[in-house]
């Protein structure tokens, strides 16, 4: 299977689990079913699972998309440290948040889907994938001679076209006024 | 695309009105979206059947372009459907989630005065006319279980949580993220589709939905006996005991059709997969570019159609989409293959293309073709005045309707309908490209030869230039060609100002339809679209076109 990382399928796999067990939880509290009191843990359990997977980690080969407004979540996500940022960790995490919703008919769902990410997870974990988070990056180009300018937003300069029409036969009426002042000092 | 979701919007407002108006409880929130996901589910297998979307595009085209076009947008409407079928397929589980509350309710609540529990407790004995899915024996007085036990233990409710999460896993694999990067997860993932579709038919095989047998209509009309519920079976009430039956199962009348002809294409594609392919020259181009030119028998192609390629000695189960790049007018096919992924890799090694001396040619891979499907290139030779805009590689497909455009001229002047191109080249840069730098060139010099060097104009813009290229070209931008690709016409810098070019060329040429064709990213598309409709006006036309890849 080529260069698949496991953990970005297992990262979209939980957030939909999370979302999935968020809209059961919210179903069995507000139908008041019976064994409401799991439907609200579906509720915290799915929001922290969301958060969690929002930001999307960076990928060990090639470009990585980031989620919208993913910023401030990958924030809080890397102050966590190594604990987010190993996903045996996740695994088992998500693995033990989901084994509750298994109890109620509205969160069954969430709670299977979740295990699943979590099963995808373990992959990945196995295959020694580890999260990163997506930072904005900073131009760390390193200093260039003077030479190399910024990437050029016009053409190469070339002399208006009369002119170039003039140099090649007559130098003399080729002279015109640089547009630009040109001075010494700045 | 815009007639398909009215078309759908309006035929489910069908199935959802008369369900609201005749009844006010979760059951019909249910059956509902129900009937709109058997609907869906035979419309998501038809898009993806290309050799019969192909075939249906060849037939349609004497009739109709516009329909033929339609074609084009398959996989938007595969999308489109499966997001129908997600909104239902949730609609659907919160209604049921409602339904079996209310059932256990119903059971739970004793009461001889609530309609409900009455309902709940017909065929308690019988087991045969019973309504309620939750039963109970007549010893017990609670139900076995939870609402979660009895969906186990049911077919409809068993087979809805594989289907469900078979549908779950293919919308996660199938994220732009997983597929444009991981195709092979996103792929073997989407076959989930064959469990979806057999657990969909057998969802239905229990017949837990009941509703009152006609015969018992008769004898027990729910508008009358509905509030005498109490004096159901008494000798002088009229209403007998009401007798329930299962629906029947309706899912597999509406998805065999789809699922027949779905299995047609996969087996039309094994087959054509079984023609022989025969490679007829492996040619390397710079920058990491291998052209194979094939032959194959019966091999019938238009301009700027595609073809998936398979080759069993390095995947027996991937096939590829490449670009055909050869006229029609030649007598071999050729594809273009940059050197990308794992399997391009594989097969330019398999090609020879790592060794120094030449290849035998027997010992080429042996490669399957499927195809070759079509886009709306072929539209190109119905245009007066055609523009081209190809975006990095997106030119490819340009390639075949330049070579074609400039065999028919060769071989017949004057039926060519066709009288100018404008050709727009957009790339960071060159590199990757020279053989069709080359084709350019080449083009040049015959149209040259025969006088005709204003039938193509074309316009080539560097994106991204590079310092130390500025230098060589400030040298030599008085020559008579390009410095860097060696065309007569120069290469330009930037991006090309489109107003200025649309302008130009309605001025030029007044009162004729101008066919805009792009191949490249969706911003530029649609910037050209814009363009297009702002200087469409008396007389002048712009068509644009957009080919997918």
């Amino acid at each position: 299977m080529g260069r698949i990382e496991w953990a970005m399928w297992a990262n979209e796999q939980a957030l939909a689990a999370g979302l999935i067990l968020l809209a059961g939880g919210i179903v069995g509290v507000a139908g008041q079913f019976r064994g409401w009191e799991f439907a609200s843990y579906a509720i915290a359990a799915g929001v922290f699972v969301c958060l969690l997977e929002y930001p999307r980690s960076k990928r060990a080969k090639g470009t990585s998309v980031e989620r919208t407004g993913q910023y401030c979540f990958t924030v809080c996500v890397k102050a966590f440290g190594p604990v987010t940022r190993n996903y045996y960790v996740r695994a088992f995490l998500h693995a033990a948040l989901c084994v509750p919703g298994g109890f109620m008919l509205a969160t069954v769902l969430g709670c299977v889907c979740l295990g699943i990410a979590s099963l995808i997870y373990l992959a990945a974990a196995l295959r020694g994938e580890h999260w990163e988070p997506i930072l904005p990056r900073k131009d760390t180009r390193k200093p260039v001679a003077e030479s190399i300018k910024s990437p050029p937003q016009n053409p190469p300069p070339r002399p208006p076209p009369e002119i170039r029409r003039k140099q090649a036969k007559d130098v003399e009426g080729a002279a015109y006024d640089n547009p630009m002042s040109v001075t010494d000092d700045e | 695309k815009g007639l398909i979701k009215i078309y759908i919007i309006l035929y489910q407002r069908q199935y959802i009105c008369p369900f609201m108006l005749l009844h006010q409880h979760a059951l019909s929130w249910a059956r509902a979206p129900a009937a709109c996901l058997n609907f869906n589910c035979m419309l998501i297998l038809l898009p993806v059947c290309r050799n019969l979307l192909s075939f249906l595009r060849g037939s349609i085209q004497c009739c109709s372009r516009t329909a033929a076009r339609q074609l084009d947008r398959n996989l938007t409407f595969h999308k489109l459907v499966a997001y129908m079928i997600a909104f239902h397929t949730a609609v659907h589980i919160i209604a049921h989630l409602f339904n079996f509350e209310y059932f256990m309710d119903a059971q739970l609540n004793r009461n001889h005065s609530h309609l409900p529990f009455i309902l709940s407790e017909i065929g308690n004995d019988e087991n045969v006319s019973f309504l309620n899915p939750i039963r109970i024996s007549s010893r017990l007085t609670q139900p076995q279980g939870s609402p979660t036990i009895v969906m186990f233990t049911t077919i409809a409710g068993l087979t809805g949580v594989v289907i469900t999460l078979a549908l779950i896993l293919i919308i996660t694999s199938s994220m732009e993220v997983i597929r444009r990067s991981y195709f092979e997860v996103f792929w073997y993932t989407h076959h989930l589709f064959v469990i979806f579709f057999i657990g969909l038919v057998f969802h239905g095989f229990g017949r837990i939905v009941r509703g009152q047998t006609s015969r018992s209509l008769d004898s027990n009309d729910p508008d009358v006996c509905a509030d005498r519920f109490e004096d159901w079976g008494k000798n002088e009430s009229g209403c007998a005991v009401p007798a329930f039956a299962g629906n029947p199962p309706m899912t597999w009348k509406w998805v065999v059709g789809p699922m027949f002809l779905y299995v047609c294409e996969r087996l039309v594609r094994i087959y054509r997969s079984h023609q022989k392919v025969v490679i007829t020259k492996v040619v390397m181009h710079p920058s990491k570019t291998l052209e194979l030119q094939m032959k194959k028998k019966g091999f019938h192609m238009e301009v700027g159609q595609y073809v998936f390629i398979q080759c069993p000695s390095i995947s027996r189960l991937e096939w590829h989409p490449f670009t055909l790049t050869s006229a029609p007018e030649e007598d071999y096919f050729s594809v273009h293959v940059r050197i990308v992924g794992d399997w391009t890799q594989a097969l330019y090694e398999a090609c020879g293309g790592n060794k120094s001396e030449l290849q035998e040619a027997w010992k080429l891979p042996k490669v399957a073709i499927d195809g070759p499907f079509g886009t709306a290139s072929e539209d190109v030779f119905r245009y007066e005045v055609v523009m081209l805009v190809g975006a990095g590689i997106g030119v490819t497909p340009f390639a075949s309707i330049l070579k074609s455009v400039w065999y028919k001229h060769i071989q017949n002047n004057e039926g060519v309908f066709t009288k100018k191109i404008y050709f727009y080249w957009l790339c960071p840069e060159t590199e990757a490209f020279e053989w069709f730098a080359d084709l350019l060139q080449s083009l040049e010099r015959q149209m040259t030869e025969k006088d005709m060097a204003d039938f193509l104009s074309y316009n080539i813009y560097l994106t991204r230039w590079k310092e130390k290229e500025a230098a060589h070209l400030r040298v030599h931008h008085e020559d008579e060609n390009d410095p860097i690709t060696g065309l007569k016409q120069k290469t330009l810098y930037g991006k090309p100002n489109w107003d200025n070019e649309f302008t130009n060329i309605a001025s030029t040429h007044p009162g004729s339809k101008v066919g805009v064709f792009l191949c490249g990213p969706p911003m530029l598309g649609k910037s050209l679209e814009k363009q297009s409709i702002s200087h469409t006006e008396a007389g002048v036309k712009f068509i644009f076109n957009k080919e997918n890849f």
